[in-house]
């Protein structure tokens, strides 16, 4: 299937485009078409990468002929069920590779986190269709590299800040709820739907259902044999921001069913002696496999992500009790604030008592808290993270980097040694 | 059936043979790593030929950046593994092993032999063993030159912990006349600065032991101590840890 024509009419730069559409497959083929014993489940996932700016733009494009609107968001603090209660599709917007860097450096100093420089770059530089098929950018000040881009970001692009507040005060979430209240009209001004109390709730049910999914999934990695490699659960999660949410839904449980097949087998997806590893940490945006690539090829597995790509996400669902669209408002922001521990709130307590939690529940062996560069705030939580752990006797890693792969030699010497030191 | 180690390091490559019962080394090889690893590896395989012993003799296991590059180890471990054994051989088993390589340092937590934490340096080459060899480059001086002249001096402060900057601030010492021996003092002062800060990082254990390249520069060890507030132990075989480290892991 050829796309260029399609990103022509996005006005994208095809050409420069060409040169990822020519990385991307060697990528992908060394880090997941490597593995031996895939889980054929995982195929519809490959071929969703395979076509990435393909498939899903196509499907974007056609809802927006028939006068549907594409709402782009960055980070998970922001609730899909609003957008999609006023009939627009939500998307993910996160960039996880080096290629858009450069483009994000002509607006943004060096010293900014490549995932905010990504983002820019691939807005900037035209080489991503769902930077050019987004009609409202939601951004969220959950950091001030994010705060200040999207100040930028809005000079090319219509942009919806949203004010995340940085306590967990009772004060705090009626500010989340207003904030909400805020997004809601905006997403019905842009489709002109009216978001009636049954078409939020039907949205709060559906993105519920994704994550009951992805929960299952993630559940089969508490086994002591994994039927599923940390490579390909991160790569469903990544999808999961993008993909329709009832079809991606329904893909998870299908591969899931092999999954079962395999967990009565005691099929492992990993040799006997492999280390149990959870990552933590900033987020890792769709094509960022490296830290997971180099850990599941230095004898560890990754068997959870305690991330925003990662339980984050997917762990706690919204309360669906509500009827009136203030109820439903309330547990949103229940859900969409208090229960994500992201870094930019103080205190954050809650988060390292997660880590530990999770620790016992998937059985790891070790904790890597990987950051990523000129993130100050996961940066400095780095303190509490590894003390903490280390006084729970829980060995840890801490590991900087960013989307180039200048540094993996020096990374697969770290984390050799560390799945070493599991080892004695 | 004997153990050979090969720490093959940025800048330097080292082997050993240890005795039977692996209580001693009986055979040591030190060599420039060169720019090809597997060259250098060659060349280890037909010293260690040379030593008197057949390949099947031999268990052997590589290690450092150019493990990789041993086609004919039985395995291979990071370096940081071996460091860390080699270490509690040569220092006893509860120590803080500080190991200056030519391109990283690492900070090494030993708990009764057991490696339990460790740091290494970022990208940067601030701190390590490259940082002095750029330095005594620019004064034209070999690296033992280098010491005794820093021996003799009063340290300037060298802020910058980029060893290209550091390189332009040396640049501007020189130009404004700074002695050579002050700039080269604040040079070794600058590295051990650096390398404490990474040791600040880690809660120590025991003592300080320094291995790597440097363990026969007494003038670098004391100035350690200094920043250190602590005595820090090395031996001369302490450059050959690594490939010590990696003969006693052998299995």
């Amino acid at each position: 299937m050829d796309y260029r024509a399609m990103w022509e009419s996005l006005g994208m730069d095809v050409k420069t485009h060409d040169l990822l559409c020519e990385a991307l497959p060697g990528a992908f083929g060394s880090v997941y078409l490597s593995q031996d014993n895939r889980p054929e489940g995982m195929d519809y996932f490959y071929s969703v990468v395979a076509a990435i700016h393909g498939l899903r733009p196509a499907e974007l494009v056609e809802h927006k002929k028939n006068g549907g609107k594409v709402v782009g968001t960055f980070c998970i603090h922001v609730p899909d069920e609003i957008p999609i209660a006023a009939g627009a599709i939500a998307t993910g917007l996160c960039s996880g590779s080096q290629f858009w860097v450069p483009g994000g450096e002509k607006k943004l100093p060096v010293a900014t986190c490549p995932l905010i420089k990504a983002s820019l770059g691939a807005r900037f530089d035209r080489t991503c269709p769902f930077f050019r098929l987004a009609d409202m950018f939601v951004g969220e000040n959950t950091c001030d590299g994010k705060k200040k881009a999207w100040e930028i970001l809005a000079e090319d692009a219509p942009v919806h800040v949203m004010d995340i507040p940085q306590m967990k005060r009772p004060e705090d979430f009626a500010h989340w709820e207003n904030e909400l209240k805020g997004y809601l009209k905006k997403c019905e001004e842009l489709t002109g739907n009216k978001v009636t109390p049954a078409k939020l709730r039907e949205a709060i049910i559906l993105v519920n259902k994704k994550r009951k999914a992805l929960q299952r999934l993630a559940s089969f990695r508490k086994l002591d044999n994994i039927p599923i490699t940390g490579k390909d659960m991160l790569l469903v999660t990544q999808i999961a921001f993008y993909d329709d949410p009832a079809r991606i839904t329904e893909q998870i449980h299908k591969l899931c069913d092999e999954l079962e097949e395999r967990a009565k087998n005691n099929f492992s997806s990993f040799p006997k002696g492999t280390k149990r590893i959870l990552l933590t940490g900033t987020p890792l945006s769709i094509p960022n496999w490296k830290m997971h690539h180099i850990i599941e090829t230095s004898g560890g597995a990754v068997v959870c992500e305690e991330m925003c790509t990662g339980i984050r996400y997917y762990e706690k669902c919204v309360d669906e009790s509500g009827s009136t669209i203030d109820e439903m408002i309330h547990n949103l922001a229940q859900r969409y604030m208090g229960g994500i521990h992201c870094a930019c709130f103080t205190p954050n307590a809650e988060r390292i008592d997660d880590i530990k939690r999770l620790v016992k529940e998937y059985k790891a062996d070790g904790v890597i808290d990987l950051n990523l560069k000129f993130c100050n705030i996961y940066d400095i939580e780095g303190f509490f993270v590894e003390r903490e752990l280390k006084a729970a006797g829980i060995p840890v890693l801490g590991i900087e980097t960013d989307y180039t792969d200048q540094d993996s030699e020096q990374l697969k010497t770290r984390v050799g040694a560390f799945i070493e030191m599991l080892g004695n | 059936m004997l153990y050979a180690g090969i720490d093959i390091g940025s800048t330097a490559a080292k082997a050993v043979i240890l005795s039977e019962d692996k209580s001693s080394v009986i055979a040591r090889k030190l060599m420039p790593s060169g720019w090809n690893s597997r060259q250098t590896a060659d060349e280890i395989l037909a010293w260690l030929l040379s030593e008197g012993y057949s390949r099947e003799d031999l268990r052997v296991i590589a290690t450092g950046y150019g493990r990789v590059s041993v086609p004919y180890a039985d395995s291979t471990l990071t370096e940081i593994t071996c460091h860390g054994k080699g270490a509690a051989f040569l220092g006893g088993n509860d120590l803080t092993v500080i190991d200056i390589g030519g391109q990283d340092t690492k900070v090494i937590v030993l708990h009764g032999g057991r490696v339990v934490d460790f740091v290494m340096n970022d990208k940067c080459s601030a701190g390590t063993g490259k940082f002095l060899e750029v330095m005594s480059n620019r004064m034209g001086l070999t690296l033992q030159e280098f010491f005794a002249l820093a021996e003799k001096g009063h340290e300037v402060k060298i802020s910058s912990m980029c060893t290209v900057f550091a390189e332009s601030e040396i640049v501007s010492l020189m130009g404004l006349g700074t002695p050579r021996e002050d700039i080269a003092c604040g040079a070794v002062g600058s590295v051990a600065a650096k390398v404490s800060t990474l040791v600040n990082r880690k809660s120590p254990s025991g003592v300080y032991f320094l291995t790597g390249g440097f363990c026969e520069s007494p003038f670098l060890v004391e100035k350690l101590s200094a920043t250190l507030n602590a005595e820090v132990k090395t031996c001369p075989d302490a450059r050959f840890a690594g490939a010590i480290g990696a003969a006693l892991l052998g299995k």
